[in-house]
């Protein structure tokens, strides 16, 4: 099982706040080059502006995809929320609803392992089951709208107005959460 | 990503019930598709693994100035991005006429370089621990033997996500970040090691080696537990191709050019990377957007051939760090110093590179050089702009987890680039991929129709190379996996599909 000191592997010694683990994590997967790919890496640099300047709340974190290793970056959160650029679903033309994003609940989900690439949340949640014994944190997934992934593309115009509604999505988010009164880092211990 | 279907309702957003599917396409995306072509007799005589090749990349950094493209080149995987960045940053050395860069520098990108090594390969210590993913589905007693390897094992799956970490923070901390570092640069670094960060990671070292070998013990476990299958699974004998030391022994991050036939006679020795167009052709097929490398000159044989660990670990004289060397000499005794061309062998050889990338980062954290104690310099100065130069060129070539990764550009007297060739670990083994597909589906077929258990061993086949399709192609993620069974005259006979979640789809 992952225990408190696996999060120490390799960590900078010279910062004596490691021991803390903010309680909650948003961790926005995408390739800022490929064009609205980049809306996840987009949303942090919002958030940080904004309400995830409170750093001992809430912790921001990017990378191109999911992979098991992340795991350890969800010990001792309180809820977690995944980031990703989403697109429309192949079918008849919707409704020409513009700038998009939708917040839901995610649960561990062991299944198929189908890449040795990339993991869904949900798989990471379950990576997370397997590797410390423990129920994964709450989590929620973020899906923000976009329409073109092309290489060296900037966001589309949907997809901006797509960030903008998961700005605020995420922001309430953040402050909705509930958290523990005590520190963040005794969590950690509790589930050693 | 997840292929889940969400409802806007849930989030307050427009009332029209649009469904959005948060899918893998952003960074992966489309079919793996493989077509088995069959003769008169019903034999498969032909796979086409089919992908398409992601070649937009060459395009998009041409105009831009050179120094950008260390940062930039990062952008192309997510799989191996410091491999790219490395590759990127050799072959500008060259192209500025940098034939060395100051020793600490070489230390640090050593370092860095043998960081992603280990957390890459450490992605297969973790899956070890469900063998079905790696080792596919055998006869039920033979996976009852594998399994209990593997269940006797119990904490490989913590063991390869703290591998990982530990890979990734070597990276953080020779590149300055956990992704998009900038740590090298033409010339050299822009950084050099604390203390204090030496320290740190030097404290997890031995718990680092100990369970580096015991992936490699139950690498060659799993493989044993079924070895009459393994060794005949996608059985395909290549040529195998790889950068190693001057000293012949293997250097994954600089060296010469080195190719051995499938008997393991050298074929070629000695050659600097710089001429690897005079080795090297690169043809296509009408079926495929992915172009297929071959040797030019090949003695004998087929031009095509393998790269990554199993050519690697093969190619060299030896591993110059002596655990792995160690390791590397089980390897070969147990196939009794014969070459070895079972791709499932393929995962034994990855552990033992591990164990290998363990080991110089052991070595190079008690190098001082790396503090830049003697006070040298982390970079040469960029050469001044001169009027009228003509173009520069240069190659650099590194030995990426997944096999050899050429990088290659000329610059103008501007600064800009002028073109750009990329030939990655997965387009190197798309011939030999598609012979180990071959093979498997022609020993798995049983006359009649597709099954799942031919999609699993062609899947199986498949990952043991591990492509890198990010970068190559955006295939691979969480791949759906189409097999289709045709006549060598076009006709479809039979089609199976496995979706991302898993479920099957089965038309004749």
């Amino acid at each position: 099982m992952l225990r408190e000191s696996d999060r120490r592997v390799g960590q900078d010694p010279r910062q004596p706040d490691r021991a803390f683990v903010a309680p909650l994590l948003v961790l926005a997967v995408g390739n800022p080059s490929r064009g609205d790919d980049a809306l996840g890496p987009w949303l942090l640099d919002h958030l940080a502006a904004g309400p995830a300047r409170h750093a001992r709340r809430v912790e921001l974190m990017t990378d191109f995809q999911l992979q098991v290793e992340h795991a350890v970056d969800l010990v001792g959160r309180r809820a977690v929320l995944f980031v990703d650029a989403a697109r429309p679903a192949a079918g008849p033309p919707a409704a020409p609803a513009r700038g998009w994003a939708s917040l839901e609940r995610v649960r561990p989900e062991p299944g198929r392992d189908w890449t040795t690439h990339a993991l869904s949340p949900q798989r990471l949640l379950a990576v997370y089951e397997q590797v410390t014994g423990h129920v994964a944190p709450p989590a929620w997934v973020l899906a923000i709208e976009g329409r073109s992934f092309e290489l060296g593309e900037p966001l589309s115009d949907e997809a901006r107005l797509s960030l903008a509604r998961a700005v605020e999505l995420a922001a309430r988010w953040i402050l909705a959460t509930p958290l523990p009164r005590r520190a963040a880092a005794p969590l950690i211990q509790e589930w050693m | 990503m997840t292929d889940r279907v969400v409802s806007p309702v849930a989030a307050g957003a427009s009332p029209a019930l649009r469904r959005v599917a948060i899918d893998p396409v952003t960074r992966v995306e489309g079919h793996g598709k493989v077509t088995l072509l069959l003769d008169a007799d019903n034999r498969v005589v032909q796979a086409r693994l089919h992908i398409v090749e992601f070649r937009g990349f060459e395009r998009f950094v041409v105009g831009r100035p050179y120094w950008e493209l260390p940062v930039m080149v990062q952008r192309l995987c997510g799989i191996c991005p410091v491999s790219h960045h490395l590759a990127a940053c050799k072959a500008l050395d060259a192209a500025l006429g940098f034939d060395r860069v100051p020793p600490v520098a070489e230390a640090m990108r050593r370092l860095m370089h043998h960081g992603q090594i280990l957390q890459s390969h450490a992605l297969h210590f973790f899956h070890l621990s469900s063998p079905d993913l790696l080792f596919g589905f055998a006869s039920e007693p033979a996976r009852r033997n594998i399994l209990g390897v593997a269940q006797a094992h119990p904490d490989i799956a913590r063991e390869g996500v703290l591998l990982r970490k530990f890979g990734q923070e070597v990276i953080r901390l020779t590149s300055g970040k956990r992704v998009h570092g900038t740590g090298a640069v033409p010339g050299g670094v822009n950084r050099h090691l604390g203390a204090d960060e030496r320290d740190g990671l030097a404290v997890e070292l031995p718990q680092v080696l100990e369970w580096c070998e015991r992936a490699v013990a139950l690498a060659a476990r799993l493989y044993e537990a079924d070895r009459p299958r393994h060794d005949r699974f996608g059985h395909t004998p290549a040529a195998m191709l790889s950068i190693v030391g001057r000293d012949g022994a293997m250097d994954l991050y600089d060296g010469h050019l080195r190719a051995r036939n499938a008997a393991g006679g050298l074929i070629l020795d000695g050659q600097p990377v710089a001429g690897y167009l005079d080795l090297i052709e690169e043809s296509v097929r009408p079926w495929s957007y992915m172009k297929f490398p071959a040797l030019r000159h090949p003695a004998g044989g087929p031009g095509w051939y393998r790269v990554g660990p199993l050519a690697r670990v093969q190619n060299v004289d030896r591993i110059p760090t002596p655990r792995a060397e160690g390791a590397r000499q089980r390897f070969l005794a147990a196939f009794g110093d014969a070459p070895v061309h079972a791709v499932l062998a393929t995962h034994w050889a990855r552990m033992i590179e591990m164990l290998h990338a363990a080991e110089v980062i052991a070595g190079l954290l008690d190098d001082e050089i790396l503090l830049a104690a003697d006070g040298g310099p982390l970079a040469w100065p960029m050469p001044a702009e001169q009027a009228g130069a003509t173009d520069r060129e240069g190659v650099g070539v590194i030995e990426a987890p997944r096999g050899t990764l050429i990088h290659h550009y000329t610059l103008g007297a501007d600064d800009r680039v002028t073109s750009c060739n990329l030939i990655v670990s997965t387009t190197h083994n798309n011939d030999a991929m598609q012979a180990a597909v071959c093979a498997v589906a022609a020993d798995e077929f049983d006359g009649r129709d597709l099954n799942e258990g031919m999609l699993n061993a062609i899947e199986v086949a498949i990952r043991a190379y591990d492509p890198c399709l990010s970068c190559a192609t955006h295939a691979l993620g969480d791949m759906p996996l189409e097999v289709s069974l045709a006549r060598l005259d076009g006709q479809v006979l039979d089609r199976i599909v496995r979706q991302s979640d898993g479920r099957i789809d089965h038309a004749a």
